[in-house]
């Protein structure tokens, strides 16, 4: 069984973004990036199905400019097989990368397509979805646990009220949540043997999809602040300020 | 203008949600209809038309969406679609999986997650988990939209509009449910309870969360955690506050043991009062606190629980 595994370079989860004082943009100019965090669970959980004999193959796949290939040749180095760089300097959003995904989906024909529920720059949660819409498959979204026999993969999915398990056949549209998994690091010599797999590169616009903007980004601004609070000193002054000044108990 | 409004409900129940996203529809402006999609809903689809503001209630009262599944309700929402210039739904794990189906079906680009609205175009929304706050303009003819429903406020009452049964039976092959694990829980939900009590990874096990069940009693509050309580494994993530869990903002937030990582913050700065209890003065929950104790929550908890 054959394995996709969308990956985006993100701002690294524990660099806190800064606005551009002209209010474009996020500023990102030298700001450590990485691969983001759900994306790392999909990877992990795309060479787990190797490990046990399920997958055959694990592809890596990331669309963007030339630094995401960084982030390839980290998923090769965890483990997959394969890489491909659809390569494109446009700001896309979620419709364009699930039509060039689906592009590459029809190419590769995995039976499974495994990605992060979201991605943390963005915030978006739109991707995996789309892209089973637009490939006519089925969705298992939020999956903290995911069991594949014969032609079908149960998801069990992180719902608002608990965990719903789906069952559906496959090729399935898989996106991680956090209890999926725990992503290993990659290792010294595993890192060295990555420089040496497969890393495909394809222009984004050879793929016949129109990347043409459809939602401006006006402006980017800082969250209000919250204004400073105070130390109390005691559990007596704490309940007493909650009554009296805050109001929010009786 | 005309939007439709995706109902959120479960077990026969409206979920407070939704005249929360009929209140952004409300924004917006124009006509608004309420779409109730599941099994023995009559009592959603009353509870929906007494909501401020709604024009009809379209009810698709049929066991194929009986659990809601993506591919089936965003079938039903595609079918419909053609009659609305917006399309909204909660940003809750069922919105969030349903809606970007449907906006892909429709070929649009969506907008998640929105905290206001500017125009019926032009919306604001976190990104870089609640660092920045973006303003976009959707140039599309018709606009998916997924609403933060803690943004907004609830949404008035009227006397019931009319409601429309749907004949529309839409089910697939590719997916069927197996099966759910309710969380039991005598407490509010996180997403609509007035006080919030979330421990940390400094709560040192799931055993001592039992410490909260006192002060949440007490207030009628519901109980969260951080990531990292929920990464060692002291409860499950469906009792998660932040970015990749639940944002909430309640009357009252009391953060235990919790130092304030940014994606934490995330799901809970915009809560009115902050309370944060933590015994490490230069945690970074005391930035955003209104009121912060520096002392041992082992010691406090105790003490606080007493004092209510």
């Amino acid at each position: 069984m054959k394995v996709l595994v969308p990956i985006k370079r993100v701002i690294d989860y524990n660099v806190k973004a800064r606005v551009k004082p002209d209010n474009s943009d996020v500023d990102l100019t030298n700001v450590k990036m990485a691969m983001n965090p759900f994306c790392e669970i999909a990877v992990e959980e795309a060479i787990r199905l190797k490990e046990a004999g399920t997958a055959n193959e694990v592809i890596a796949v990331s669309i963007g400019d030339k630094a995401c290939q960084e982030q390839l040749r980290t998923a090769l180095a965890l483990g997959a097989d394969k890489a491909i760089h659809i390569e494109t300097d446009i700001k896309l959003e979620s419709l364009h990368v699930a039509k060039l995904l689906a592009k590459l989906v029809e190419q590769e024909q995995p039976e499974l397509v495994i990605l992060g529920k979201q991605s943390i720059d963005s915030d978006n949660n739109q991707t995996g979805q789309m892209l089973a819409a637009l490939t006519g498959r089925s969705q298992g979204t939020f999956a903290s646990k995911v069991v594949l026999e014969g032609n079908k993969a149960q998801v069990t999915r992180e719902v608002d009220g608990g965990l719903q398990t789906v069952s559906l056949s496959l090729p399935a549209i898989v996106t991680t949540d956090l209890r999926l998994n725990e992503p290993r690091y990659a290792s010294l010599p595993n890192i060295m043997k990555a420089k040496r797999k497969p890393l495909d590169v394809m222009a984004a616009d050879s793929l016949g999809v129109d990347l043409a903007p459809r939602v401006e980004l006006l402006q980017v601004e800082e969250p209000a602040k919250r204004e400073a609070g105070m130390i109390v000193e005691s559990v007596e002054q704490l309940v007493t300020k909650l009554k009296t000044e805050a109001k929010v108990i009786s | 203008m005309s939007v439709l409004v995706i109902a959120e409900h479960e077990n026969g129940q409206l979920k407070p949600e939704t005249a929360k996203v009929v209140n952004a529809a409300v924004a917006i402006g124009g006509d608004i209809d309420v779409l109730v999609a599941g099994t023995n809903v009559a009592d959603v689809a009353n509870s929906a038309a007494q909501i401020a503001g709604v024009n009809n209630v379209r009810v698709a009262d049929n066991t194929a969406f009986e659990h809601q599944l993506a591919e089936n309700t965003a079938g039903l929402i595609v079918e419909l679609a053609p009659s609305y210039t917006h399309i909204l739904a909660s940003a809750s794990t069922t919105g969030k999986n349903t809606l970007p189906r449907v906006s892909a079906l429709l070929d649009k680009s969506q907008i998640s997650e929105i905290i206001s609205v500017v125009d019926a175009d032009t919306f604001k929304r976190p990104i870089y988990a609640g660092n920045a706050i973006a303003t976009v303009k959707s140039n599309e003819a018709q606009k998916i939209i997924t609403v933060r429903a803690s943004a907004f406020d609830t949404q008035g009452e009227q006397g019931a509009c009319n409601i429309e049964p749907l004949s529309m039976n839409i089910s697939n092959t590719l997916s069927e449910f197996v099966g759910i694990e309710q969380t039991e829980s005598e407490r509010p939900e996180l997403n609509a309870a007035p006080v919030v009590i979330s421990g940390g990874r400094g709560m040192q096990n799931g055993e001592n969360f039992a410490l909260l069940n006192g002060i949440a009693d007490k207030l009628g509050a519901a109980i969260g955690a951080s990531r990292a309580a929920v990464d060692a494994g002291f409860v499950p993530n469906d009792m998660q506050v932040g970015q990749t869990g639940k944002i909430v903002a309640p009357d009252l937030y009391i953060a235990v043991g919790i130092s304030g990582a940014i994606q934490h913050l995330a799901g809970m700065k915009d809560s009115k009062v902050i309370v944060a209890i933590n015994k490490d003065p230069d945690a970074p929950i005391f930035q955003v606190a209104d009121y912060g104790l520096v002392a041992d929550l082992f010691e406090v908890l105790p003490e606080l629980e007493a004092a209510l």
